[in-house]
């Protein structure tokens, strides 16, 4: 048995590959979720970006939209341009910024808001109620906007809301006598102060069982929101696992090749590196497409993922990130001395990449320096592509970026694994 | 005529000298076996003939014209000394797609492709994938696979590593078939006695230099001298110290060390000496149960030219 113990000990501690995985590999993991997803809340870019549209102009709306940029959690706009420069958001804007994946969420404070309020309050049934444009792909920027518009509508304007309460009840009980309303004139301007100072920190007595109508509407339009998130997930894990198997071809492209003496064999045929290379990236692209394609038809028949509908969108998409993938493979493959460093060189930069890029973890949801961080990496940029394609309904054309990314990726991934094969030419 | 000509090869590995002025020619329809100890040079100098390493200086030619070390030269057929072969491939398939990357195309690849499967006696297991081959009909397939394009001069880098006897005799026929069809091979080997029998000629390279060459009779004029070796079994042993009486002719007598009843002689002409070494076992009251004659063999020349040393 000690003999055992020894024979592992001796193997294990002289393949330094196998150690990394054991005890280097563990630690990295840990230390890029914790911050991915640890370090959520603890700065401030971490807080929702909203639009806000004031189309009312009343008091009680420029009330509101200040309310709303006081709280810490968010992070407000009421311009089209983030800079909060340029022409004022109206409700047209807010919905492409919505659409376009810019904002997550924006507020729309309808126009009579302020009046309907002064006479029934925010309890009233009649009169307009705020609409919350949102992308419902994100589940939980919706949910804490609203939560917190039901906060600032109770505390941004307690004087406002106390005048429509008095109203309301003068309506029903009768007027007040003259020291009453000596009392309340002397009360308003304190409540409007406390408003004023802050809405942090509690909410107002009055807020209690009230609340403003709020009317959620999803701009992104879509017929089959259930099979939308589908297509996000199938985008998220098809191109983790195109990335997997892209170095596990091209790693049985060339390094078994190497091992078994067939890329010799190959090389002294007409082929030449630049041929044989340019090969096998064909067929890790193709086999790539069809991985893609596959995972993307069993969404369709088996979670209703609306493939059909956007086909051209995804043809563009899979052939550029397929593309893409398979030369990064090859790099990978190239710089790789054997299977068992390109195993273990690879899965830490896959399940990295798959991490900050959003294949486990909406980019969304992230903080905003991690969002920026997660565009070094592939998946990010084929994930936005699919995103477009399936969630914001856009148009060819409108996939350029990600598609001249991808494409330029690809380019500098071939050059690079060009390059670096050089080693298995002429010594 | 000579079809490839290498002079003065030299070519270094960091401070590890491969190549060290290597020359040696290989000639029209002949099978010649390079030798070398392990690390001698050999597969460094097969690689540089086939465009896979370049030499620091030095110049190998091919039918005349100077390689430029930079790819192979399209006369030349490389079979590796791994089996570097597509194991999920049928052998009929690994044939077609190393045929067509070299080039061959329609009927004419299904004709060399059948010509290759009746050759290496795979003709009927032509549609199993290869990974279910022996040893042998692995190494078979992996020479055809690199003389199926019709190559002028084949390079084969110990082709016939851990095969059974039968694989062996059919390897060699395939090859001494292409040597009357009028290709060059050139093999690299350390089974000598197989050098001895079917090649007609042998380079030994030892310390990246080629130190011997040519025929058998040659190299062993050359080294150990054209003496026979005879070895002579006893009915019993012979006394301490008889060997050396027995030595009184020309012959060169010596018992073995572990068996007394075995006596060794060395001869240039054994018509003339056997007959008195006899005659003196006779008169040391000894009968001979069996002799047998050995010439000089390409072990001894070997051993006599490299020496007895490890290399590795």
């Amino acid at each position: 048995m000690g003999t055992l113990l020894r024979i592992g000990w001796l193997n294990l501690r002289r393949d330094r590959v196998a150690l990394a995985m054991v005890f280097v590999l563990p630690i990295l993991f840990f230390s890029i979720f914790a911050s991915v997803f640890g370090g959520q809340g603890e700065t401030p870019t971490s807080r929702i970006r909203v639009g806000v549209v004031d189309e009312d102009h009343s008091e009680l709306s420029a009330r509101l939209v200040e309310g709303l940029r006081k709280e810490t959690g968010l992070r407000v706009r009421t311009t089209a341009d983030e800079s909060n420069v340029g022409p004022v958001l109206d409700r047209a804007a807010a919905e492409r910024i919505v659409r376009e994946g810019n904002v997550p969420v924006a507020v729309v404070i309808p126009k009579g808001m302020g009046e309907a309020f002064a006479n029934n309050g925010f309890g009233g049934s009649s009169g307009p109620s705020i609409q919350l444009l949102s992308d419902v792909s994100d589940r939980i920027a919706p949910q804490m906007v609203l939560g917190l518009l039901q906060k600032v509508t109770m505390t941004a304007a307690p004087d406002i809301m106390m005048q429509g309460g008095i109203r309301q009840f003068e309506q029903y009980a009768g007027a007040m006598t003259a020291q009453q309303k000596t009392a309340v004139d002397e009360w308003l301007p304190r409540l409007k102060a406390q408003g004023q100072a802050g809405t942090a920190g509690g909410s107002s007595p009055a807020a209690g069982g009230m609340g403003v109508r709020v009317e959620v509407v999803d701009v992104m339009r879509t017929d089959n929101r259930r099979g939308s998130l589908v297509s996000f997930y199938a985008a998220g894990i098809g191109v983790m696992f195109l990335l997997f198997s892209s170095v596990a071809g091209a790693g049985g492209a060339l390094l078994d090749e190497v091992e078994s003496g067939t890329l010799e064999r190959l090389l002294s045929t007409n082929i030449g590196m630049t041929g044989l290379l340019v090969g096998k990236w064909l067929l890790l692209a193709l086999i790539g497409c069809t991985q893609l394609t596959v995972m993307f038809l069993w969404g369709k028949v088996a979670f209703g993922l609306p493939l059909f509908s956007h086909v051209p969108g995804f043809i563009v998409m899979t052939v550029a990130t397929a593309s893409a993938a398979a030369a990064l493979g090859l790099v990978l493959a190239t710089i790789a001395r054997t299977r068992a460093q390109l195993s273990g060189f690879s899965t830490i930069l896959i399940l990295t990449m798959s991490a900050l890029g959003g294949s486990m973890f909406p980019r969304f949801l992230m903080s905003e320096n991690m969002q920026k961080l997660g565009l070094l990496t592939f998946n990010a940029w084929a994930l936005d592509g699919y995103l477009k394609v399936f969630w914001r309904q856009a148009a060819i054309w409108q996939l350029w970026p990600q598609v001249l990314v991808l494409c330029g990726l690809t380019v500098v991934f071939l050059a690079a694994a060009r390059t670096l094969a050089r080693r298995w030419e002429a010594a | 005529m000579n079809v490839l000509t290498v002079t003065n090869a030299r070519k270094k590995f960091g401070s590890v000298v491969a190549l060290d002025g290597a020359s040696f020619e290989l000639r029209q329809g002949e099978l010649l076996a390079l030798l070398g100890p392990n690390g001698a040079g050999k597969t460094t100098l097969i690689r540089a003939v086939a465009g896979r390493v370049r030499l620091d200086s030095g110049e190998i030619r091919i039918f005349d014209r100077v390689a430029d070390g930079r790819r192979t030269p399209p006369e030349l057929g490389i079979v590796p000394q791994e089996v570097a072969l597509y194991p999920l491939l049928t052998a009929r398939e690994n044939l077609e797609a190393f045929g067509t990357l070299h080039g061959l195309s329609g009927a004419d690849l299904t004709t060399q492709v059948d010509w290759a499967l009746e050759q290496t006696g795979l003709a009927d297991r032509a549609k199993e994938s290869v990974k279910q081959f022996s040893g042998g009909m692995r190494r078979r397939l992996n020479i055809a696979c690199g003389v199926l394009h019709r190559p002028r001069i084949v390079l084969l880098d110990e082709p016939t590593v851990g095969v059974d006897p039968q694989s062996r005799d059919r390897i060699y026929d395939m090859l001494a078939g292409l040597a009357q069809s009028g290709v060059s091979l050139l093999l690299t080997t350390h089974h000598l006695e197989e050098a001895e029998a079917r090649c007609s000629r042998t380079v030994i390279i030892d310390h990246g230099k080629v130190i011997a060459g040519g025929t058998l009779s040659e190299l062993v004029d050359q080294t150990v001298g054209r003496y026979r070796l005879v070895t002579l079994r006893l009915d019993a042993p012979l006394a301490a110290g008889a060997a050396g009486d027995l030595s009184a002719g020309a012959a060169d007598v010596t018992a073995d060390a572990t068996d007394g009843r075995v006596v060794k002689a060395r001869m240039r002409d054994v018509a003339l000496e056997l007959p008195p070494l006899l005659d003196r076992i006779h008169r040391a009251g000894r009968s001979v149960d069996d002799v047998e004659v050995r010439g000089p063999s390409l072990q001894a020349v070997f051993i006599h030219l490299t020496g007895r040393e490890l290399r590795e």
